[in-house]
């Protein structure tokens, strides 16, 4: 889906230019609670209910792992919170005051929601360091980018990334040049740099080797507190490896939640997923 | 996220940073642009004017003025290449530009000419035959030089601003841009064909006599048109060099290789690709003021298609995405050109599309693609 994806959501660009470029949204109000809220939230497509009442809600500084046999609804749920697809009834709320039904998809990444899709691009033909340089929040008005100096608290700030996503060493190399999985981080990175409160994470270890699947579950861990973050993923091991809340989707609504054990053990979960 | 910094971290990112922060050129560079400052600027100028015509290294006024139109060929192609070697957009109709800035200089040039035409009238030979009384309203101001020199980069500008915004804004990209371009190109071609358009039809403007007071056909007129031709080259250069090493630059590099990637980071592609299109038309309008001078004629012909395409394959045989690449690239060129057509006038365009089609195939970075990978193998061990 992820090419897919990435065309379609070429369509929030005239809302970008409107926001004028500058990251900057809504503040968003955590006070009371969760970070992200959805309720009975539906959506059809052709008489296909993708999802079917869904409510969810994910606390601030959570990391939540999402799983569910294909067709669940994973997908379109990600949608939704992103505002690539509008629900047919239901609310979707992040934080107190920010209704996502009602914002464009350039103006919910404006206001701290980074996806990050399945496949990873980045700017091949740049360095590590100016890919996270480009992503950075900052003016990105052309104006403000012709005397841009990078300042030393935002050099801090990239070294502190790319200590995060392990590629402290790999600062000058062209991006092209990294592998499947480093190029998943950078992305993960370049997340990161634009200050998300919550980040989506569509498949994080998809095509990765076992050693850089086990420090994407550390970078995943090492988020959480700062950042609530929400994982889809389909390798089980890696679930296992970061979970502490595990939510089940099936058939577009919600058929488990709770820690990962008490959820492999749930006799239905087991019947629709866990157990083929 | 406040957590203090360890320090050798830092330190750590910091040789990347500053490799990457390097100054606009590298000290060799800038003994290399001093260098030819200093050929542009005296040693020309000397071996033309004061280097007495039978001495072996007399510079013969041909040779001046072939050097100044080939420079203003090069500004052009630096042009091309902020548009298509960094932002990825292939123009086909940069001839355009180029000959709407020397039709703007054009007009100054005709004013110039005063009473000493064929027909000792204050109008133009073209349209005194035209039996025009007087000089239509677009035509006003011109015999000001530096209202003309405005004209020359707002009449480019504006027309590329216009024609870039709704462009861009519809998301018109790759070759249907550059087919667009072309057929723009082609339309001011046969706009400025017809005699009614009041531009001298397909003869356009010849016969200046003057320029800022001075008679243009002179040693020392051709000599100062050669070197603010030069000067205008080098600032280009550097300015060129300016924006490609500035985040700017980055930016426009990342919009070349994955625009909608841009479109997440939050940038907006459709304002950065309309400022490096509008300054590279305003870029093509001063050299085309320089070279109608140094040439003594301006006609359509200068929009044709076939003059667009040749500045892409100036910027593509130099190197494009780089800055030195295209300047060479126009020299090699019109080089070989001024060579080719006189040895084998009617191969010319063939021999054209052979090298362009070499070049694409087996050098995709150019004449400056090779000389860097010759460099890297000798000082490999």
């Amino acid at each position: 889906m992820s090419e897919a994806a990435l065309h379609s959501t070429d369509g929030g660009s005239a809302g970008l230019a409107q926001a004028g470029m500058r990251v900057a949204g809504p503040r968003v109000d955590t006070t009371h609670g969760p970070i992200l809220y959805l309720e009975g939230i539906t959506v059809s497509f052709d008489g296909f209910k993708a999802l079917n009442d869904l409510s969810l809600t994910i606390e601030d500084g959570e990391l939540r792992c999402i799983i569910g046999p294909n067709g669940a609804g994973k997908t379109t749920m990600m949608d939704v919170i992103t505002g690539k697809t509008r629900p047919d009834a239901g609310n979707a709320f992040f934080g107190q005051t920010i209704d996502l039904t009602q914002l464009t998809e350039a103006e919910i990444a404006h206001a701290g929601i980074g996806r990050k899709f399945q496949k990873p691009t980045v700017f091949e033909r740049h360095t590590v360091f100016e890919n996270l340089e480009l992503a950075m929040k900052a003016d990105k008005r052309v104006r403000a980018t012709v005397h841009a100096r990078v300042r030393r608290a935002e050099l801090d700030r990239i070294a502190e990334v790319l200590m995060l996503i392990h590629l402290a060493d790999e600062g000058d190399r062209l991006a092209g040049s990294l592998s499947h999985g480093q190029k998943q981080w950078l992305e993960i990175g370049m997340l990161l740099m634009q200050e998300p409160r919550l980040l989506l994470l569509d498949e994080p270890v998809a095509g990765m080797t076992d050693d850089e699947t086990v420090r994407t579950a550390e970078l995943c861990m090492s988020l959480a507190g700062r950042h609530s973050v929400v994982v889809v993923e389909h390798d089980m091991d890696f679930i296992a490896r970061i979970a502490r809340t595990v939510t089940v989707l099936h058939e577009g609504s919600v058929l488990a939640e709770g820690p990962m054990d008490v959820v492999q053990a749930d006799p239905r979960v087991v019947e629709v997923y866990l157990g083929r | 996220m406040n957590a203090p910094l360890p320090r050798e971290l830092s330190e750590q990112i910091r040789p990347a940073f500053q490799a990457r922060r390097r100054a606009l050129l590298t000290r060799g560079g800038w003994a290399t642009f001093a260098v030819v400052a200093y050929v542009i600027f005296f040693l020309i100028p000397a071996m033309n004017l004061y280097v007495p015509a039978s001495h072996p290294l007399h510079l013969s006024d041909y040779f001046v003025s072939v050097g100044g139109k080939i420079m203003c060929y090069a500004i052009v192609a630096l042009a091309m290449d902020l548009i298509w070697g960094y932002a990825g957009i292939l123009s086909l109709g940069h001839g355009l530009f180029f000959a709407l800035g020397g039709y703007a200089m054009g007009m100054y040039l005709m004013r110039s000419i005063g009473t000493a035409g064929v027909y000792h009238s204050t109008l133009p030979d073209f349209m005194v035959f035209l039996d025009w009384k007087a000089y239509p309203w677009y035509w006003s101001f011109t015999d000001h030089f530096w209202y003309a020199a405005l004209l020359v980069m707002l009449v480019p500008g504006v027309l590329a601003f216009v024609f870039g915004y709704f462009a861009f804004r519809s998301r018109i990209k790759g070759v249907y841009f550059s087919i667009i371009t072309q057929a723009l190109t082609y339309a001011f071609m046969l706009l400025f064909f017809r005699n009614d358009t009041g531009f001298g039809g397909n003869n356009g403007f010849t016969d200046f006599k003057e320029i800022l007071g001075f008679p243009i056909a002179t040693s020392k007129t051709r000599m100062a048109l050669f070197a603010t031709t030069g000067a205008v080259l080098l600032g280009t250069f550097l300015l060129g060099r300016y924006i490609v090493k500035s985040k700017l630059g980055r930016v426009l590099m990342a919009i070349r290789d994955a625009e909608s990637r841009v479109m997440f980071c939050g940038y907006n592609p459709i304002s950065y690709k309309l400022f490096i299109w509008t300054l590279s038309a305003v870029i093509c309008g001063i050299a085309g003021a320089l070279y109608v001078p140094q040439v003594g004629i301006i006609n359509p012909s200068e929009m044709s298609p076939a003059n667009s395409i040749e500045i892409a394959i100036w910027t593509a045989v130099g190197g494009r995405g780089t800055l030195i690449g295209p300047v060479l690239g126009a020299f090699i060129v019109n080089f070989a050109k001024s060579w080719f057509t006189v040895a084998f006038p009617e191969f010319w365009l063939f021999f054209l599309g052979l090298m362009f089609i070499l070049v694409t195939l087996f050098l995709p970075q150019g004449v400056i693609g090779l000389l860097r990978r010759r460099q890297r193998d000798a000082s490999a061990p």
